[in-house]
């Protein structure tokens, strides 16, 4: 009963708060800028040369004002915009219409999710044992290499990472596609053809989330690993002849891994939107493609429901990773 | 003098040093560039690098080399505000959460978890799509500032809150010292090199966001920047067209500027953090 009181309960009402937060952001946005959606809308119009009798322009500044929900005083606006949400319901898209916005985000959905659940658990199993090891045999030759690789990587920004990755085996080698996320024409099915066509178009962007990731993971957990290191009980552990396989896996690496849980918890909103930018540059079709295109478009309804979703998304496997937290370290007990 | 030889020692630090030197000279020489960075069609279009254009010209017919040391200038203004600007809300949210405690930590804390969490990629594409007419470098720079603190609020923060349970904060209280002067002359020293590393990556990230921004059309394609040259050369083509000398140079120049950064803050923390620099001196 303890944990309930003690931890999970607070844990909840954090998430919640963080949500509500997040949308009314969302909400009141639009609302205090000074530039307003309706007009801009009917500006886009007008910019692609479609003229409008008066009368016509006044329904369409209605419809347009009633499909934003912008409507009555903005505590009435509010309601309705939570009402709307609890429904599931994020309205059409303006420029895919009469597509609804719940639909296309489902059908992006599953290749963001594939790509940023592969690099993900790639990052954390290969960044966490290679940055250990590093930190453990941190005078080794090998070592300093792979820390002089991360020192370059780690400060690129994913666009300009992902954009040179392009340039040289896109365009200078040719090895691998540089835009799609299958052939064109290929037919969706659980076949070894097209399961390899989708592996071969996933490899540039996985490959540079992969790297980038990677990278910081590699650099912060070898410094954890050489704080670790210094810590008498390693010391101990040596003199008593633990053979050193045993020294690096159980007492070094596992001690050290403790921040790196908090870490990924954290960061996790930033790998997502690097796996939206990653996505743009690719031309990979998941969410970030879905995003750039209604920017294009100023598909306002679009946007925003992307910007919901990702955010209980997020926050919603933050509290996943938080909840796991006593699986890797047995002395936090929420009891 | 001394503090920049020891420095100079450092691999990394001589490479910042020198890349951002060139970088900054880059963009003072903008002052002296023979062309209007706004108007288009100053010089022929589509020229290869030559003698008369160092690095050739782009589609809108404005000279590369002249162009770029515009991009660089405009791109280190918006940096450089947003920068500072939320080193100032860091600074301010980080000590008032540390030093009062209780609500006021807990309320501040919950705001800057909640800004860590959210994807705010994706309100900074919301805030500037529907501020695009209005966008200016000043109000970019602005923009960035209010969503980029809450990490450095935090880190400000924990160092404060060691500090309080130190010694001499008593000592200081009994001896009749103010509030304010005691967290700005007693705590702001030993949170200055934190405040200087964070203010690095920062700039850094307000680069590289600025660059995103513009790759996805939401800033003002007219100001040269780093992102806005980038997106001409993409929008034309430049790289299916062979213009290589276009497209690479906002990469070539974002790259070295960011790795330079990132290794000038490194070096530099690791000057001031005495434990890693007594590992230096002993290898």
């Amino acid at each position: 009963m303890t944990f309930l009181k003690r931890y999970l309960i607070p844990r909840l009402i954090q998430y919640v708060l963080v949500i509500w937060l997040g949308i009314t952001a969302v909400f009141l946005i639009p609302r205090v800028l000074p530039s307003d959606p309706v007009m801009a809308m009917i500006g886009m119009m007008r910019a692609r040369g479609s003229t409008l009798e008066p009368g016509a322009m006044d329904d369409i500044i209605a419809d347009l004002t009633e499909m934003y929900g912008l409507e009555g005083s903005w505590l009435d606006q509010y309601w309705a915009f939570w009402g709307r949400l609890f429904q599931g319901d994020f309205g059409v898209s303006f420029f895919n219409f009469p597509a609804r916005v719940n639909d296309l985000i489902g059908n992006a959905m599953p290749w963001t999710l594939g790509l940023l659940l592969t690099t993900t658990i790639l990052t954390t199993v290969f960044g966490n044992i290679i940055g250990g090891l590093a930190g453990y045999y941190s005078k080794k030759p090998w070592a300093r290499t792979l820390d002089a690789i991360a020192m370059v990587i780690r400060p690129l920004p994913y666009y300009i990472f992902a954009f040179a990755l392009i340039l040289v085996f896109g365009w200078v080698v040719r090895w691998f596609p540089i835009t799609g996320g299958a052939s064109i024409g290929a037919q969706p099915a659980l076949t070894w053809p097209y399961i390899k066509d989708v592996l071969w178009h996933a490899f540039l962007p996985g490959l540079s989330l992969t790297l980038l990731g990677g990278a910081v993971t590699f650099q912060t957990m070898k410094l954890l690993v050489q704080n670790v290191n210094a810590e008498s009980f390693v010391q101990y552990a040596k003199l008593s002849g633990v053979t050193e396989g045993r020294i690096v896996s159980k007492y070094v690496i596992r001690n050290a891994l403790l921040p790196q849980i908090t870490g990924l918890a954290l960061s996790l909103g930033q790998i997502f939107s690097g796996a939206l930018i990653t996505e743009i540059v690719y031309g990979y079709p998941g969410v970030g493609m879905l995003l750039y295109n209604s920017i294009i478009r100023a598909d306002y309804n679009l946007i925003m429901g992307i910007t919901i979703f990702s955010i209980v998304g997020i926050t919603t496997a933050i509290l996943i990773v938080d909840l796991t937290y006593p699986l890797f370290d047995p002395r936090v007990r929420y009891y | 003098m001394k503090v920049f030889l020891d420095l100079f020692k450092d691999y990394r630090f001589v490479f910042s040093f020198v890349v951002l030197v060139f970088i900054l000279i880059l963009a003072l020489m903008s002052f002296a560039s023979p062309f209007d960075p706004t108007l288009w069609n100053v010089v022929p279009r589509d020229m290869p690098p030559s003698g008369e254009y160092w690095l050739g010209t782009d589609s809108n017919g404005q000279d590369i080399f002249w162009q770029a040391t515009f991009a660089v200038r405009n791109s280190l203004i918006i940096s450089l505000i947003a920068g500072l600007v939320s080193r100032v809300i860091a600074i301010l949210v980080g000590m008032v959460a540390g030093y009062n405690g209780g609500a006021t930590d807990r309320v501040l804390m919950f705001i800057s978890d909640g800004l860590l969490v959210i994807p705010i990629f994706l309100i900074f594409v919301l805030l500037s799509m529907l501020m695009r007419e209005y966008m200016n470098l000043a109000l970019l720079g602005l923009m960035l500032s209010l969503l980029s603190w809450p990490w450095d609020a935090r880190l400000i923060r924990s160092v404060i809150l060691s500090l309080r349970e130190r010694e001499f904060t008593k000592t200081a209280i009994l001896s009749g010292t103010g509030t304010v002067s005691l967290v700005l002359k007693e705590y702001l020293p030993f949170a200055t090199p934190l405040i200087f590393s964070t203010l690095i990556n920062n700039i850094a990230f307000a680069i590289g966001l600025e660059i995103t921004l513009a790759f996805l059309g939401l800033v003002n394609l007219t100001i040269p920047t780093l992102g806005t040259m980038l997106n001409w050369a993409i929008t034309y083509q430049a790289i299916l067209l062979g213009r290589w000398y276009w497209v690479l140079t906002p990469v070539v120049l974002s790259l070295f500027l960011f790795i330079a950064l990132y290794w000038l803050s490194v070096s530099i923390s690791e000057y001031l953090d005495p434990r890693t620099r007594i590992q230096r001196v002993g290898a």
